[in-house]
C-alpha cells in the first residue's frame, strides 16, 4: 500500500481544460471519493492516476515515486471499470490471472492469489465460468477480483457500481467497505452518486468543472461546505438557498433579510453593511415545530412521502421552490402555508461569489 | 398472424426462393450432369442421372489425364496463405489504424482505402514486369502476393469498424493488468474478432479460389497452375471435354463450400457477450 500525490496537474485538450492545477495528497491506506457532476475531470483524473491518460503538465507521485513517464502497469495500480471490461472468453480465473502471467508472478502464486481473492469475494464457485454466465454483481465481483490478485499499491475504482440495481448497489457497497478494512488499501474511487460517496471516503474531493471545490470528512463537508457549490451537491434533497441582504451591523451582530425569509441575525464576521448573501439550509434542518431565528413560509404544492420522511415543496414568497423534510405522519397538506424554522448552527452563510462566509456554526453549537 | 403480415412473409420469401433457385440452378446443373455419360449430358441436360445415363467418365479423365491434385493442391496452397495473410496483416493494420494515433496514420488509411474502389487488375501489366524483375514469374509466391495485395484494403475497412465496437474498456484493463501490446492484440482483441474475422475470410478466399486472371498472366507451367486455369485445358477451340470440365468444376467447389460451412459457424457466433455490463 501507498500514498499518492498529485502535483499542479493540468489535462486540456486543445483550447478545452477538463483539469485545472488539481493538486492532492492521499495517505496511505486511505479511501478517497472523487465525485462531481458529469464531466467534471473526476474520470479523466483516475485514469491519468492509472496511465491510460497523460498529462498536459503536472506530476504525479505514487509511494513518493514520480511515475508520470511510467506505463500503467508499472504504476503499481489496478483498476475496476464501469462497464467491468472482463475479457468475455476467458474464464473467471483466467480474467484474473492473465495479467500476472506478463509482471513476472509464478504459476504457485498465482494460484494462491487467485485462491484467497476468490475466498475473500466469495468467488469460488465461480472460477471455471465465463463472464456471459455471471450476473452483474458477481461480474463486479470478479473484476475487483482481477484487481486484488496484482495486490497494487493502489486502487483505482471508476464508477463501479453504476450498472448494479439499486439493491445490488447497496450491499456491494457494503462489500467494498469491508473489503478496504480487510485489505487496509489506498483507494481512489470514483462516482457521481453523493451517497456513495459519503457512505465509503474517508475524505471526498468535491470536483467541479476540471477544479477541485472541496477536499474533506464526509461529515465535515454536510456540516461546513466550502462553497455553493459543494453545499448544493452534497446532501439530498439538495440544499435550500435565500438571497438576502445585510441591512445593519451592530457589534458582532449582523441582520439580514431577503425577499423570502425573516430578517435573521447572524454572525457578523466579516459582512458589510449592504452586502448581498446567500443563506442555505438543508431540507432536514427545517422544522414545523421549533422556533429558531430562521424562519421561511411559503404555501404547499406537493408532498413526497417516504414513510419515516416526507419532503414538501413549498412555493416561497420570492417564488422559488423550497424543500423541507417532514418527519412522521403529521405531513402538511397541499394548499396549506406553513412556515418552517432552522437553528443558527444549521445555517450557513456565502458571499456574492459563493464562497463561505464564516467558519461552520454546526461546529461552535 | 394477421393475413397481410403472413401475406408479406410468404412474399419476401418467395423472392428468396426465386433467388436461391437462380444461384443454386446452374451449380446443380453442373454437379449434376458430371456424373452422366457425354450423350446424356446433351441429349437430356436438365435430367438427373439414371441407371443408364449414369458415368464416372469425365472423373477418371480429369484424374487419369491432368495433373488435376497439384492444381488442386496449389490452388489451396494460394487461397490458405493468402487468406492467413491478409487476416493476419488486415487485423493488425486495422488495430494500428484505429488504436494509434501516428504520423501519417489518417493518409495511410485513406490510401489503403482507395485499394477499395480501385480494382487490382488494372495493374495487370505493371504487376506481371514488378514480377518478372523480381524473378518470381511462375511461381506460387507471385499469385500470394497479389492476392494479398487484393484482398487486405477490404479486410482492414471491414476489421476496424468491427475493432470499433469492442469496448476500450477491455484495452484499458490490459494495460492495467500489465499485458504487453501485442498480447493485448493477439490474446485480447483477435479472439474477440473471430466473426469479423470469419466475415473476412469468406470474402477474401472466393475471389482468390475462382481468380483466372492472375494465374493466366503469372503462371506458365503446369506445376503452378491453379484449377480454374487447369480446368481451360479441357477447353478447346474446336473439342471441349464437357465430360472432363464438369467433373473438375464440380470438385472445384467443394473447398470451397467446406470453408465457408466452416467460417458460417463463427459469422453467427456471439461476440462480447459478457464483457461490458
Amino acid at each position: 500500500m501507498a500514498n499518492l500525490r498529485i502535483d499542479k496537474l493540468n489535462k486540456s485538450y486543445g483550447d478545452a481544460h477538463v483539469l485545472s492545477d488539481v493538486n492532492l495528497a492521499i495517505g496511505d491506506g486511505e479511501f478517497l471519493v472523487l465525485v462531481g457532476p458529469s464531466g467534471c475531470g473526476k474520470s479523466t483524473l483516475l485514469r491519468m492516476i492509472a496511465g491510460l491518460d497523460g498529462a498536459t503538465s503536472g506530476d504525479i507521485y505514487i509511494a513518493d515515486r514520480l511515475v508520470n513517464a511510467l506505463a500503467p502497469a508499472e504504476r503499481g495500480i489496478a483498476m475496476v471499470f464501469q462497464s467491468y471490461a472482463l475479457y468475455p472468453h476467458m474464464n473467471v480465473r483466467k480474467n484474473m490471472t492473465f495479467g500476472l502471467k506478463f509482471t513476472g508472478v509464478p504459476p504457485a502464486e498465482r494460484e494462491r492469489r487467485v485462491t484467497e481473492a476468490a475466498r475473500m469475494l466469495r468467488l469460488d464457485e465461480l472460477l471455471d465460468r465465463y463472464p456471459r454466465d455471471l450476473s452483474g454483481g458477481q461480474r463486479q465481483r470478479v473484476a475487483i477480483g482481477r484487481a486484488i490478485v496484482r495486490e497494487p499499491a493502489v486502487f483505482l475504482f471508476d464508477e463501479p457500481l453504476s450498472n448494479l440495481d439499486a439493491a445490488l448497489r447497496v450491499s456491494t457497497r457494503v462489500e467494498i467497505a469491508k473489503l478496504h478494512r480487510l485489505l487496509k488499501a489506498t483507494i481512489v474511487y470514483v462516482t457521481h452518486d453523493q451517497v456513495e460517496a459519503m457512505t465509503l471516503a474517508d475524505r471526498i474531493v468535491v470536483m467541479n468543472r476540471g477544479r477541485i471545490e472541496q477536499v474533506g470528512k464526509p461529515l465535515d463537508l454536510y456540516y461546513g461546505p466550502a462553497n455553493l457549490f459543494v453545499a448544493g451537491f452534497i446532501g439530498s434533497p439538495a440544499m435550500n438557498f435565500f438571497e438576502a441582504k445585510v441591512e445593519s451591523i451592530e457589534g458582532a451582530v449582523a441582520r439580514a433579510s431577503g425577499a423570502a425569509i425573516d430578517s435573521l441575525d447572524l454572525p457578523a464576521t466579516s459582512l458589510a453593511v449592504g452586502d448581498k448573501i446567500i443563506v442555505g439550509v438543508r431540507p432536514e434542518h427545517l422544522s414545523r415545530a421549533s422556533a429558531g431565528p430562521f424562519a421561511v413560509s411559503g404555501v404547499v404544492e406537493l408532498v413526497e412521502r417516504l414513510g419515516e420522511s416526507s419532503f414538501a415543496h413549498v412555493r416561497r414568497a420570492d417564488d422559488k421552490l423550497l424543500v423541507a423534510e417532514v418527519r412522521g405522519r403529521e405531513t402538511p397538506e397541499v394548499g396549506e402555508t406553513t412556515t418552517f424554522h432552522a437553528p443558527l448552527r444549521d445555517i450557513h452563510v456565502f458571499d456574492a461569489s459563493g464562497s463561505r462566509v464564516g467558519a461552520p456554526m454546526h461546529d461552535q453549537a | 398472424m394477421p393475413l397481410e403480415l403472413r401475406a408479406r412473409a410468404a412474399a419476401v420469401h418467395l423472392v428468396l426462393i426465386a433467388y436461391s433457385a437462380l444461384a443454386v440452378g446452374p451449380i446443380l446443373l453442373v454437379a449434376m450432369n458430371s456424373f452422366k455419360a457425354r450423350n446424356a449430358i446433351f441429349g437430356s441436360p436438365l435430367a438427373p442421372p439414371n441407371a443408364s445415363t449414369f458415368s464416372l467418365i469425365g472423373y477418371q479423365k480429369v484424374f487419369r489425364a491432368s495433373h488435376i491434385l497439384t492444381y488442386f493442391s496449389n490452388s489451396m496452397i494460394v487461397t490458405l496463405v493468402s487468406m492467413a495473410l491478409v487476416l493476419l496483416f488486415g487485423a493488425m493494420a486495422a488495430w494500428a489504424l484505429t488504436e494509434y494515433r501516428f504520423r501519417g496514420s489518417t493518409p495511410l488509411a485513406l490510401f489503403l482505402s482507395i485499394g477499395i474502389m480501385v480494382p487490382i487488375r488494372l495493374g495487370s501489366v505493371a504487376i506481371l514486369s514488378m514480377m518478372r524483375n523480381a524473378g518470381l514469374n511462375d511461381t506460387l509466391t507471385a499469385l500470394i502476393l497479389v492476392y494479398v495485395a487484393q484482398g487486405l484494403p477490404m479486410s482492414i475497412f471491414i476489421l476496424s469498424e468491427f475493432i470499433q465496437q469492442i469496448p476500450k474498456d477491455l484495452r484499458d484493463a490490459a494495460r492495467c493488468d500489465g499485458v504487453p501490446e501485442t498480447r493485448i492484440f493477439f490474446e485480447v482483441i483477435a479472439p474477440l474478432l473471430r466473426p469479423a474475422i470469419a466475415t473476412v475470410a469468406v470474402f477474401t478466399i472466393v475471389p482468390i479460389w475462382n481468380d483466372l486472371w492472375f494465374p493466366l498472366i503469372l503462371t506458365s507451367s503446369d506445376s503452378t497452375h491453379t484449377i480454374t486455369l487447369g480446368v481451360q485445358q479441357f477447353l478447346g477451340q474446336y473439342i471441349t471435354d464437357w465430360n472432363s470440365v464438369l467433373a473438375a468444376l464440380s470438385m472445384a467447389i467443394l473447398p470451397v463450400v467446406a470453408i465457408y460451412v466452416i467460417f458460417s459457424r463463427q459469422l453467427i457466433a456471439g461476440l462480447t457477450s459478457g464483457a461490458v455490463k
